[in-house]
């Protein structure tokens, strides 16, 4: 049993209320607000005697009578069962979804990377066509039913291999008929190396294209740059200009994202910078890792909170006005038709749905456990999985950490990132409390602009 | 009611949901910082989007 929970906050003045087992999502007045200190523990009576010098009782009555009501329709404080939906969850032995590192080497020395400068503490070395096959097939072989697979295509820099994403697309695509399948390729790249060949390749085969930009020139020439120190943006920029024009010509997905450090706490002028570009949908991401001046501590919450917050304020002005709108990824919350709760149980599927292939194809349960020996899970020419380390994996969805447990967000969030845990905290259940902080504040604002969307009529939505 | 707007009335954790759910077709995840970085809600149903 999940225990009934409720989260009240408020954005700008406007009070709202998610019932978290249920995702259902209310607005409420200051009363309302205020009697929801005191609804759980207290008897009306009592509530009413705290609330009284600040409201009439007959209207504090009122309050209780309307959460009462929500209440006993499974709105409000809702419980749940979930054990069936875990055991559906542990049932599920399917792989969907290949991380690919056709690189392990990168153009870039990026100062904050988690892949050691691309390498991954292991040699600089590109995945070749063999091992590229094998994965395909290992994929084939593991993905049981379903139908839509996915390769990711990541490094280091996976433009570095070129060759070798040309042949992994052209050997899927030749047995999707085959084995009724459709692959979906997506790739995260620096973009330095895009000409118009590679560019229009990419934006023909690609389902979706991530490409890298932290923001303004000085803030993305301090940490990402060159071998010999030397900025990156000017190439950069002009490069994504081009490939983002052919995806918007088309309607076909993207995102631009960047990772903000202690060094640009200011990350929503680099938000608005990126949109000022003409890039429509960003993403930036807080800096992670153990060791760096570049780190972000207890102390910079405030100031990333208030970052969100511009961020929201410009989200809203640029979509009434219509002049550059953009998207920002964190706040794209649909709380109608969301994720069903198996994908929030679950969420990223590391170790189970999601596995990551090295160039030499070892097989590890994602991108970010790669080097770290004791989460090897096989190789791509074997094709078998590696029981223990499974075990390992299996039971990190949300519900298997206690702290998402009693988490209002834990239906949003899933439980962070076991990678990142595990580095942090030497525990893949244990999540990073920066992190944690971080994604609330993020989830608030989507919540507020998803209620505020709920408000428009369909032509004026402030969301997409 | 008065006092309280009824934004969205979730069903998430109801025993239909839970057994109509995990048909296991929509992308993958990743949550960490370098990738399509989300948290999980942002993803799309592939029912939904088919
Ligand atoms: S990782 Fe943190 S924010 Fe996410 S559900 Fe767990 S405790 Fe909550
Ligand atoms: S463990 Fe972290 S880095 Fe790995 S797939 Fe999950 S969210 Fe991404």
């Amino acid at each position: 049993m999940v225990r009934p929970m409720v989260h009240a906050f408020q954005i700008w003045g406007t009070k709202m209320v998610l019932d978290v087992n249920s995702g259902s999502v209310f607005e409420v007045d200051d009363l309302v607000y205020d009697v929801l200190k005191f609804y759980e523990e207290l008897s009306p009576e009592d509530v009413i005697a705290k609330l009284k010098e600040k409201y009439a009782e007959s209207e504090i009555e009122e309050a209780i009578e309307e959460l009462d009501i929500l209440k006993a329709q499974g709105l409000l404080f809702s419980g749940a069962n979930l054990d069936p939906a875990v055991e559906l969850l542990n049932e599920k032995k399917y792989v969907k979804a290949l991380c690919l590192n056709v690189a392990h080497d990168c153009n870039l020395r990026c100062r904050y990377c988690f892949a050691s400068k691309g390498h991954y503490d292991g040699a600089r070395q590109l995945m070749s066509k063999e091992v590229a096959k094998n994965a395909i097939d290992f994929l084939l072989q593991r993905s049981g039913g379903l139908k839509n697979l996915e390769v990711d295509f990541f490094g280091g820099e996976p433009l570095m291999a070129f060759d070798t994403i040309k042949y992994v697309v052209s050997y899927a695509r030749s047995l999707e008929d085959k084995y009724n399948k459709k692959f979906h390729f997506t790739v995260t790249t620096n973009c330095l190396l895009l000409d118009d060949e590679i560019m229009d390749y990419l934006h023909k085969n690609m389902d979706n294209i991530v490409m890298s930009l932290d923001g303004r020139k000085m803030v993305n020439d301090r940490m990402r740059v060159r071998a010999d120190g030397s900025g990156s943006y000017d190439r950069v920029v002009s490069n994504i200009k081009k490939l983002v024009a052919l995806r918007k010509r088309d309607g076909k997905d993207y995102y631009v994202r960047g990772t903000f450090t202690k060094y640009n706490l200011d990350f929503a002028k680099d938000v608005i910078h990126m949109a000022d570009l003409g890039f429509e949908e960003i993403s930036i991401e807080p800096v992670v890792g153990k060791e760096g001046d570049f780190l972000i501590d207890e102390g910079d919450l405030e100031t990333v909170y208030r970052q969100y917050d511009e961020i929201a304020r410009e989200y809203i002005k640029r979509k009434t006005s219509g002049e550059n709108p953009f998207r920002f990824y964190h706040f794209n919350i649909d709380i109608y038709k969301g994720p069903c709760l198996q994908k929030r149980l679950s969420a990223c599927g590391a170790g189970r749905e999601y596995l990551a292939v090295t160039p030499d194809g070892e097989i590890y349960p994602c991108h970010q456990f790669i080097g770290k020996r004791e989460f090897v899970l096989g190789d791509v020419f074997e094709k078998t999985l590696d029981e223990d380390v499974i075990k390992k994996l299996k039971d990190t969805h949300v519900l298997a950490k206690p702290d998402c447990v009693s988490c209002w967000a834990k239906f949003f969030c899933s439980g962070g990132c076991s990678a990142n845990n595990y580095e942090m905290n030497g525990d893949l259940n244990l999540p990073n409390k920066i992190s944690c902080s971080l994604q609330k504040k993020r989830i608030e604002y989507a919540l507020y602009l998803a209620v505020k969307a709920g408000m428009q009529s369909e032509k004026n939505r402030l969301l997409c | 009611m008065k006092h309280i707007k009824v934004i969205h009335k979730g069903n998430l954790c109801d025993n239909e949901a839970i057994f109509l759910s995990g048909c296991g077709e929509c992308q993958a995840s990743c949550q960490s910082a370098c990738k399509t970085s989300c948290t999980v809600a942002n993803q799309v149903c592939q029912k939904e989007k088919e």
